[in-house]
């Protein structure tokens, strides 16, 4: 019974998953046409790819590269674009908490904006799942992700130059992430965090290292979790 | 662009993820964070991803900076297609067909 179950996990974290594929094989592997022409070998790019595994965060980090930033600055804008692990990391230990120590680890190696957006809502829609059909699904999702990651990383460092610019390819990453924000707002709360944060993302974009990223990001869960409090403080006094 | 540059900035980043990932999940595990916390941390995808994207869409690198009502629409096409239907594909796509035409017309 508890495996079948578990397997059903796995199954359906994988389902989940795939079609993410379509916009991050195009997304990983402008990382990698971009990246060998910033001047990184193919295995520098495909090193970056798997160790890092944060399309934004690689991004940046390349960005900063490129106009010969030092190095200190390009690794704090890089990790600040990054932090939002750090909460993805702390919203995902009351569910995947019980886990194994290496079962955690590489949970954690396996967090990323898919696999973290797709679980969370999962966990909250289904109460009852375990613990192990929890890092199931959690895996599953990452199954067809990871090594389709690399492997057009790699496809995008070997071809390089081929891929024509009209075909927009930078825009793959904005156009996923906003189709993964329409179903999370499943609550005024939600919306208003989601409205501060574009806001914020725009007014604040001019200080430098990202910073204006973190900032908006703060003020939007604190607009959020505030909203929220109003709302069952309202409940409360009328229900 | 020279190697150790190169490097160093990769072991960083590779390190510094997995720390960011790791600090909660790993050293936090199954101990039950206060509800404020959970309240908090409950906003934190909605609240990061639309900050990480607003700037791209209205001022796009690849356009040099400049807004380009294509990629304005494109984006709302596909904010719409996901808040009412819930599918990504269809949103994806729906915003990039949107994309190239709106960058044929413009």
């Amino acid at each position: 019974m508890a495996t079948t179950t578990v397997k059903s996990a796995l199954w359906q974290g994988i389902r989940d998953g795939a079609p993410y594929l379509l916009v991050l094989a195009p997304f990983s592997a402008l990382f990698g046409v971009l990246a060998t022409e910033a001047g990184l070998s193919v295995f520098e790019t495909l090193a970056f790819a798997v160790l890092v595994i944060a399309g934004s965060a690689q991004f940046t980090a390349l960005q900063l590269m490129t106009e010969h930033t030092s190095t200190v600055i390009v690794i704090i804008s890089a990790l600040a674009v990054n932090l939002r692990m750090a909460m993805y990391s702390a919203s995902l230990a009351p569910h995947l908490g019980q886990a194994p120590i290496w079962k955690r680890a590489i949970a954690a190696y396996l967090t990323v904006d898919q696999s973290y957006a797709l679980s969370v809502s999962k966990y909250e829609r289904d109460e009852g799942m375990s613990i192990d059909q929890k890092i199931a699904y959690f895996f599953g999702v990452m199954i067809p992700i990871a090594p389709a990651w690399y492997a057009f990383t790699l496809i995008g460092a070997l071809g390089g130059k081929a891929v024509p610019p009209e075909l927009a390819l930078d825009f793959a990453m904005p156009l996923s992430f906003t189709a993964m924000i329409g179903p999370m707002l499943r609550t005024p709360a939600h919306v208003v965090a989601a409205f501060v944060s574009a806001s914020g993302g725009l007014l604040l974009a001019g200080i430098p290292y990202n910073l204006g990223l973190l900032i908006a990001a703060l003020i939007a869960i604190l607009a959020g979790a505030q909203v929220e409090l109003l709302q069952k403080r309202r409940l409360d006094r009328d229900g | 662009m020279d190697k150790s540059y190169i490097w160093l900035i990769i072991a960083a980043l590779g390190l510094g993820s997995f720390g960011l990932r790791f600090v909660f999940i790993g050293l936090i595990g199954d101990r039950s964070l206060p509800e404020w916390v959970l309240r908090h941390l409950r906003y934190t995808a909605v609240a990061v991803l639309p900050a990480l994207i607003a700037p791209l869409v209205v001022w796009p690198a690849a356009n040099g900076g400049e807004t380009e009502p294509a990629r304005i629409l494109a984006t709302l096409v596909t904010f719409a297609l996901a808040y009412f239907v819930k599918n990504f594909l269809l949103s994806v796509f729906g915003g990039a067909a949107t994309l190239f035409l709106g960058l044929w017309l413009f």
